[in-house]
């Protein structure tokens, strides 16, 4: 951790003047919110992935970063992978994010792991190996995370080309409505049982899940 | 006894994917020795509901809904960052009372986290009186969500723009009133929870996460605080009304001298968390601006700005588990390019190796309670039967279910 705290602008420069060429855009944005409208910074930085290891090393050097979570999106002809940090937490008012935006062309998938040196950063890559089908190169473990074992190989919920979900694998629940096979309704008899406990309970066969989905987000 | 029947050590101690001792299906491996775990593993994502593939098939308006359903209890923070982030994305300014009354909700909603986790720790050291009893004074909290909101869960409170009620004048008391509830009770509260023999020993270096594997695994919230690291985004980032306000993070060497770790330095922080949100709440209600609630209050118009919205942006919230982080990019369409929701219990889970190597066997609930998991619930069931495996959908659970009342009633 170094003493003086950088201004955004300044941690923008460190990473021009070193990569240079290599960054392709750096930008910095910031929103104020609340009565007194102080700031809160964003830093966006679009870097060769040849260089993202450095930069990450660049940035340790500044703060130990906290990885918040690595999101992708499918832009079509590539693949983007965006790092997102944040520095000088534990600092009132202080701390930035700091996002690295690496683009990866579709014929080649692949992308160091960071875990040697933000362990953390595991999770996260396993999650982008499984949703967008990218190699994390030197993963050390790389099992599936969140997708069920029979889930299709080859299938990736995130991408947008030909091996996004299909179709056929996409459950519509609204369409499905009622069950078609359902037993037939029995005939309840008014002097047999009480008219209001039979209703009672046609009324729970009919609405079937809604108790159990209330339940749900009690136990969320 | 032959040498093939005996157990080789270490043996295998599978618990999960559902489990009385768990709260929410995830599935732990653990290698044994004698009570000693030698080796933890889990797998998450028994119950994933896709609701990022859900959400990037949809426009803003409707994923605010989705997003409240993300998580049951935490569910105004989701809200609240996507909303955020869409908003930048959108360039537009929200107004600042709705900035007070989001923080208003989200503190409550803490008050309400917290309690119903200092309930469910307790249940897991099978102090059950005290699950009843914090449950009981959490209600309090529910019931002012439920007038400011209309709804226990699933608030539906935050719009993009803003929010989608005020609070009115005559609220106020109920409001107040609930605080200094909690503000009483705040004593009695730290008093069970912290001077309890079994408690403490329980919890007291148990589950223990150090300061530098709470950096290195990236946790967030009242587990990285209890393991020493200054952390909190409501401090750190300002936005809503957190920038306005008095706060600095909740630390257990504050109230105890020293910071171990442990679960016990989490059932402090927690609990202390309650007071600070009690505080929060006051002082937003001090300083709570008049005006404008929303940005703009006709849907197809807030639809319409949708689809001129070109760009990226975050928005983060300091959940009561942690910050929740969700990113959107928008390319000028209806639904977003691309979404990403990052929840709290996300960035704390890879801890529980570290907390439950060497731990005792019986100490499984309770640590893995003590990170508050907020998994998720499932709408699909796996089956094995005669050696078969399966799954079951929802709309065959739902048949069968009318198939087995039928049957109940003939």
């Amino acid at each position: 951790m170094s003493e003086a705290r950088l201004t955004p602008e300044e941690i923008v420069e460190v990473f021009t003047r070193e990569f240079g060429d290599g960054i392709r855009e750096a930008r910095i944005t910031e929103r104020r919110e609340g009565s007194k409208k102080i700031a809160n910074y964003n830093i966006w930085i679009d870097i060769d992935r040849d260089l993202f290891r450095p930069a990450l090393e660049k940035l340790m050097e500044i703060h130990f970063p906290h990885l918040a979570v690595v999101s992708g999106s499918d832009l079509g002809d590539g693949l983007e992978l965006l790092y997102h940090f944040t520095i000088y937490y534990g600092t009132r008012h202080g701390e930035y994010t700091v996002t690295f935006t690496v683009l990866l062309p579709k014929d080649d998938l692949r992308m160091p792991t960071i875990t040697d040196l933000i362990p953390g950063a595991l999770f996260t890559e396993r999650e982008k190996q499984e949703m967008l089908g990218i190699e994390i190169v030197d993963i050390p473990d790389s099992r599936r995370l969140f997708l069920p074992e029979e889930f299709p190989e080859g299938v990736y919920p995130w991408r947008k080309d030909e091996t996004g979900v299909p179709d056929h694998m996409v459950k519509d629940l609204w369409a499905v409505g009622r069950p078609a096979n359902r037993p037939a309704r029995p005939v309840v008899k008014k002097e047999e049982q009480g008219e209001v406990q039979a209703e009672g309970t046609t009324e729970a066969a009919v609405k079937g899940k809604k108790p159990s989905e209330e339940e749900e987000q009690r136990h969320e | 006894m032959s040498d093939d029947t005996k157990k080789a050590v270490p043996y295998t101690v599978p618990i999960g994917p559902t489990h009385p001792a768990l709260k929410e299906p995830v599935m732990f491996t653990f290698q044994m020795e004698g009570e000693r775990i030698l080796k933890a593993d889990f797998a998450p994502g028994q119950a994933h509901r896709a609701i990022e593939w859900m959400g990037m098939r949809r426009n803003p308006v409707q994923i605010v809904h989705l997003t409240d359903r993300i998580c049951g209890i935490c569910g105004v923070s989701h809200t609240l960052s996507f909303a955020r982030a869409v908003e930048q994305v959108m360039e537009i300014e929200v107004p600042e009372r709705a900035d007070y009354i989001r923080a208003i909700i989200a503190e409550f909603e803490r008050i309400q986290s917290h309690i119903l986790w200092a309930g469910v720790a307790a249940h897991e050291l099978g102090y059950d009186t005290l699950l009843h009893l914090s449950w009981r004074v959490r209600e309090f909290a529910m019931d002012v969500l439920e007038l400011l909101t209309g709804n226990r869960v699933n608030y539906g409170i935050i719009q993009v723009g803003g929010v989608r009620r005020d609070i009115t004048p005559d609220q106020h008391e109920t409001i107040h009133n609930c605080l200094d509830y909690y503000s009483d009770l705040k004593a009695k509260l730290l008093q069970v929870f912290l001077e309890d023999k079994t408690i403490q020993m329980r919890c007291r270096d148990c589950g223990v996460l150090t300061h530098e594997e709470a950096l290195k695994l990236c946790t967030v919230g009242p587990t990285a605080r209890a393991s020493g690291v200054k952390m909190d985004v409501r401090v750190d980032y300002p936005y809503a009304a957190y920038g306005d306000l008095e706060i600095s993070p909740v630390l257990p060497d504050a109230y105890l001298g020293e910071t171990r770790g442990d679960v016990y330095d989490r059932i402090v922080v927690r609990l202390l968390e309650v007071d600070q949100s009690v505080d929060l709440i006051r002082q937003c209600l001090d300083l709570i601006p008049a005006g404008d609630i929303t940005w703009e209050a006709k849907i197809p118009k807030i639809l319409s700005a949708f689809k001129k919205a070109h760009g990226e942006a975050i928005g983060r919230h300091e959940a009561p588990r942690g910050e929740v982080f969700h990113y959107v990019r928008m390319d000028g369409k209806e639904h977003p390019t691309t979404w990403k929701v990052k929840a709290s219990s996300y960035s704390n889970l890879m801890s529980w190796i570290p907390m439950l190597e060497g731990e005792q066997i019986a100490d499984i609930p309770i640590v893995v309670a003590s990170i508050d998991p907020c998994l998720s619930c499932t709408d699909r069931v796996a089956i094995v039967r005669d050696g078969r495996r399966g799954i079951m959908t929802k709309e065959e659970l739902t048949r069968l279910s009318v198939e087995k009342t039928r049957r109940l009633m003939r």
